[in-house]
């Protein structure tokens, strides 16, 4: 055993690219798990040592932070001192740049290697094979040699790969599930590098590091960074997780792992009663899309008798017999069992990735703080959701072509499509008219995530990836920019309340006037934050160009853009309406997000302050701790913000017949050559639905992106940048949609409202029902007559005790006792009383004898 | 010759005699004394039945010597008893030296 976890490390640091594999979740889980065991450590010492303030109540003044006010004071927090919550700091972070390094380099290895046109499909398969072999000795010898390694198959795409058995089935002699008869099943967990999940190897620890670090800052003045660090850890090690599996079951758990950990991360401040009802409801939110999705699961399990994605995605018989199976239901519909699966696992993603109808939890998230809504919106969470669906493409694909010159969709297709392009379009309208800083943002996040669902809905694989890649990027940085933000309004509020004059400044605390309690979020307290800030700007704004498609410049733009393409291409080189439809959503749903990024940045950052906490607003001092770490990471990620689309840029990109596609010949299409060969190609098996090259140029899609983009953004700079809104002003907005419209955007079409009545409040209804008639009529009487039965029994078995038991029990010493009484008073201590009995006992044998001789003699 | 019978009658008079003052005699000493009148009533009855069943041997005689030394024996343990007794408790009543009392 600890042989095993020596050679493991060993082969680690010794440079096993597949051990190295395995080792990237492990980092921040180990991280997570030296957190938690010191903390129990800690606890213990303290606890024996009668140190007090293990616990202490949230309202103490290490907690009192005004800015958190806690509806729960009195309830107990764990506290830890200094020394020990900036050690779980640095054991976070130093995991997290562990896991980063050997990311990397198995990423740039793999570049090295197989070079960037070929990735992963280089000229012979054998090749690949005997990588795999060898890989597949070198870890046998490494110490795993009772886990039995893989057979080294001819996966193309496969670059390192290692399995282990984890569960031996043994020989279930049961064909009709999948099983082959006479041979013994095992399921096998394992790791994988293709070229897909090597673009996520590249960008989520990237993204989890900066959030570190920028947790580093955040979290300087909380008391709970240990229980933070040691969630946010676990947290990465579940999307860690979740990027390298090679098989649906380990993808799956890492999808759980991340869902308890948003749920704990969203209630972090659970002395909140909004925080912890955040976290409840994204918790049951995820919990009913992952039901139907662990049934897609099973059910493909029970077809293919494997989860693993190179078995069922690279085996052309495997995929055509799951397209043609009816499914099990359903199935006279015309639902194969791929597209009932392939829907099962979509609406896994809806709740996952915050698809409507089942958005409502994300921007509640909200709740928890700035770098858990970085990490559950650009890094992790939603991203997994898209990324699984990335991943099983050739299953959602099913026996359709999107591509066909007919194209046709399956239903897991279509169903994304409508929901993606819809979803952009609705969460888009909602974002308009928000006030909270982040709740834009939130809202930014549902619809971009619905620009990449249209888009895998519509054929348009790698776009969809592309955009998943630098919506990370830039949604990481808008999120750490946001909460910095949050953090200096904070500062403000703070200033205020010390200098003692916070509430006398009559209708200063924004348009609804909050007279007692000051909203630190909401934009309309801001304002001017450019001059106090002024690094957070930059960076906010790059992040918002990026976001808003400001065009040739951005990363934003370029992903936008191919999406944008690829589904004007379907509709104009095929006349597929689907497509035509997804392109026209998506083109209004980008207009409408360029004008609310320009909206949230002009009332945040330009103009006056509006308020005299917005005139504070600072991060304390330039050169302080928060400061730094809570400026770097953007700092960080601007680059990628503004930059990393330049790896996308189609070769024969030209504008107005300027060919700036030219300029970036030497990557130019880079990316999208890079992740196609993350999919199988069956020509054989008449599979082939999937292009290679990138659609040709079409000035159409172009135009419009560029419009919609500076449009939008031009539209927003008009209405609240020129001419900055004034103190207690209220939104502009208001006047161009009417009142009614706007109050239903910002109250999310009253879709929370409407779950609560019919879902929520149903619920709630059955448990009291449940409570009153099953649990307190039913069940009680029956415990109670359970009860009384036994009573019954015991007093009957108490009264036979008293009598019969305690009767013989004490009989028997009270018999002894008397006699001993007796033979007592024998005993009176009179030489001559004894003398007297032995003269009366000799007497008597005497007689005895003198009859019995004369009987003897009489005889 | 006199016959054996009166002997034993005197021996059994004599005996009687001795038990009598054991057990009703509250003095130590003449406790005592009753044990040796007793015991030379057992004396004159194995005497006796020597001199009338076997003269010829000497067990009878031996036994009375025996039995003559053990009361010289007893006479003095009991006495010293009876002695001490005294010395602790000023009497010389068995009745009231009952200290083994249950």
């Amino acid at each position: 055993m600890i042989d095993t976890i020596v050679n493991f490390f060993a082969g680690v640091f010794a440079g096993d690219k597949s051990l190295m594999l395995w080792s990237i979740p492990l980092w921040p889980l180990l991280s997570f798990a030296a957190i938690s065991g010191l903390t129990l450590i800690l606890w213990l010492v303290r606890q024996i040592t009668g140190t007090p303030e293990n616990m202490i109540p949230a309202s103490d003044h290490r907690y009192a932070d005004h800015n958190h006010p806690g509806d729960y004071g009195d309830m107990p927090v764990p506290y830890q001192p200094y020394w020990f919550r900036i050690t779980a700091m640095v054991i976070g972070v130093v995991s997290i740049l562990i896991t980063l390094y050997f990311a990397w380099t198995l990423v740039f290895g793999a570049l090295d290697e197989f070079g960037a046109g070929t990735f992963g499909l280089a000229d012979s398969a054998a090749a690949h094979g005997e990588e795999v072999a060898e890989d597949e000795h070198a870890e046998t010898e490494a110490g795993h040699g009772e886990e039995a390694g893989h057979a080294a198959e001819p996966c193309a795409p496969c670059i390192y790969g290692n399995e282990v058995t984890w569960l031996a089935l043994g020989n279930a002699d049961d064909s009709a599930n999948g099983f082959v008869e006479g041979e013994d099943s095992s399921h096998e967990i394992g790791v994988f590098l293709d070229p897909l999940n090597a673009t996520l190897l590249f960008m989520v620890p990237l993204a989890i590091l900066c959030i570190f670090l920028y947790s580093v800052g955040y979290m300087w003045h909380d008391a709970r960074q240990a229980k933070f660090f040691a969630l946010i850890s676990l947290f990465s090690a579940g999307m860690l997780t979740l990027v390298v599996a090679d098989n649906l079951m380990m993808l799956f758990v890492g999808w759980e792992v991340m869902g308890l950990c948003s749920y704990s991360l969203i209630g972090f401040w659970y002395e909140k009663k909004s925080a912890y009802n955040a976290a409840i409801k994204a918790f049951t939110v995820t919990r009913v899309a992952d039901v139907v999705m662990l049934l897609g699961i099973v059910y493909l399990w029970s077809l293919a008798g494997t989860l693993n994605f190179r078995d069922i995605l690279y085996n052309p018989e495997v995929l055509q017999a799951i397209g043609s199976t009816p499914a099990i239901f359903l199935g006279g519909w015309g639902f194969s069992a791929a597209g009932l699966i392939g829907t099962f696992l979509v609406i896994g993603t809806i709740g996952k990735s915050a698809q409507f109808p089942l958005h409502v939890w994300l921007p509640d998230a909200m709740e928890g703080p700035t770098p858990v809504s970085a990490m559950i919106h650009a890094a992790a969470m939603v991203s997994a959701g898209i990324y699984a669906i990335i991943r099983m493409y050739p299953l959602f694909v099913g026996m359709s072509n999107p591509h066909a010159s007919t194209p046709t969709f399956s239903e897991p297709l279509m169903l994304m499509a409508i929901v993606g392009a819809f979803t952009a379009l609705f969460a888009a309208t909602m974002g308009v008219a928000q006030r909270d800083v982040k709740a834009v943002l939130a809202y930014s996040t549902i619809s971009q995530l619905g620009f990449m669902m249209a888009a895998l809905g519509v054929g348009a694989y790698v776009a969809a990836t592309f955009h998943l890649i630098t919506h990370a990027f830039f949604k990481a940085l808008l999120f750490m920019a946001s909460g910095s933000v949050i953090h200096a309004m904070e500062h403000g509020d703070h200033h205020v309340h010390e200098h003692g004059h916070g509430h006398d400044v009559p209708d200063e605390h924004g348009a609804h006037g909050h007279a007692e309690h000051f909203d630190p979020q909401d934009m309309f307290n801001m304002g001017g934050l450019m001059n106090k800030i002024p690094v957070t700007f930059w960076t906010f704004l790059a992040g918002g160009l990026s976001l808003a498609g400001f065009p040739l410049l951005t990363a934003g733009f370029w992903s936008k853009d191919e999406i944008l393409a690829e589904s004007w291409y379907g509709f104009n080189s095929h006349g597929s309406f689907l497509h035509l439809f997804v392109f026209v959503m998506l083109a209004i749903a980008a207009f409408l997000t360029a004008f609310y990024t320009m909206r949230q940045i002009s009332l945040t950052f330009l103009g006056k302050p509006r308020t005299e906490q917005a005139e504070h607003a600072t991060l304390g001092g330039q050169y302080s701790i928060v400061s730094i770490f809570m400026q770097l990471p953007l700092l960080i990620l601007t680059p990628f913000a503004l930059f990393a689309g330049f790896v996308g840029v189609p070769a024969d990109f030209e504008i107005l017949w300027i060919p700036i596609g030219r300029l970036f010949a030497s990557i130019g299409g880079f990316f999208h050559h890079f992740v196609i060969y993350a999919l199988p190609f069956m020509e054989n098996g008449g599979y082939e639905v999937f292009h290679v090259d990138a659609p040709p140029y079409n000035p159409v899609p172009v135009g419009t992106s560029i419009i919609v983009g500076l449009l939008g953004l031009g539209i927003g700079y008009l209405m609240y940048g020129r001419k900055p809104l004034e103190a207690g002003q209220p939104d502009p907005l208001i006047k161009i949609l009417g009142e009614p419209i706007y109050t239903t955007l910002q109250k999310r079409y009253y879709m929370d409202d409407l779950y609560n009545l019919i879902l929520v409040r149903p619920s709630q209804a059955i448990a009291r029902f449940v409570i009153a008639v099953l649990d307190k009529g039913i069940i009680d009487s029956i415990l109670h007559g359970i009860a009384y039965v036994f009573t019954v029994t015991g007093d009957f078995i108490k009264v036979m005790n008293a009598w019969l038991i305690d009767g013989v029990g004490d009989g028997i010493p009270k018999g002894i006792f008397a006699f001993g009484g007796f033979m007592r008073r024998t005993q009176n201590g009179r030489i001559q009383a004894y003398l007297l009995i032995v003269l009366a006992a000799v007497l008597i044998i005497g007689i005895i004898f003198a009859i019995s001789a004369g009987a003897v003699l009489a005889s | 010759m006199i016959p054996l019978w009166l002997y034993l009658l005197v021996s059994a008079a004599l005996f009687s005699i001795g038990t009598f003052g054991v057990l009703a005699r509250r003095n130590g000493v003449a406790v005592l004394m009753g044990v040796e009148l007793m015991l030379n009533a057992v004396n004159i009855n194995l005497i006796a039945f020597w001199r009338y069943m076997s003269p010829t041997e000497v067990n009878g005689v031996a036994f009375a010597a025996f039995v003559i030394v053990i009361a010289a024996a007893e006479a003095a343990v009991g006495l010293a008893i009876i002695i001490s007794v005294y010395r602790s408790r000023h009497s010389v009543v068995p009745e009231e030296a009952d200290m083994l009392k249950g």
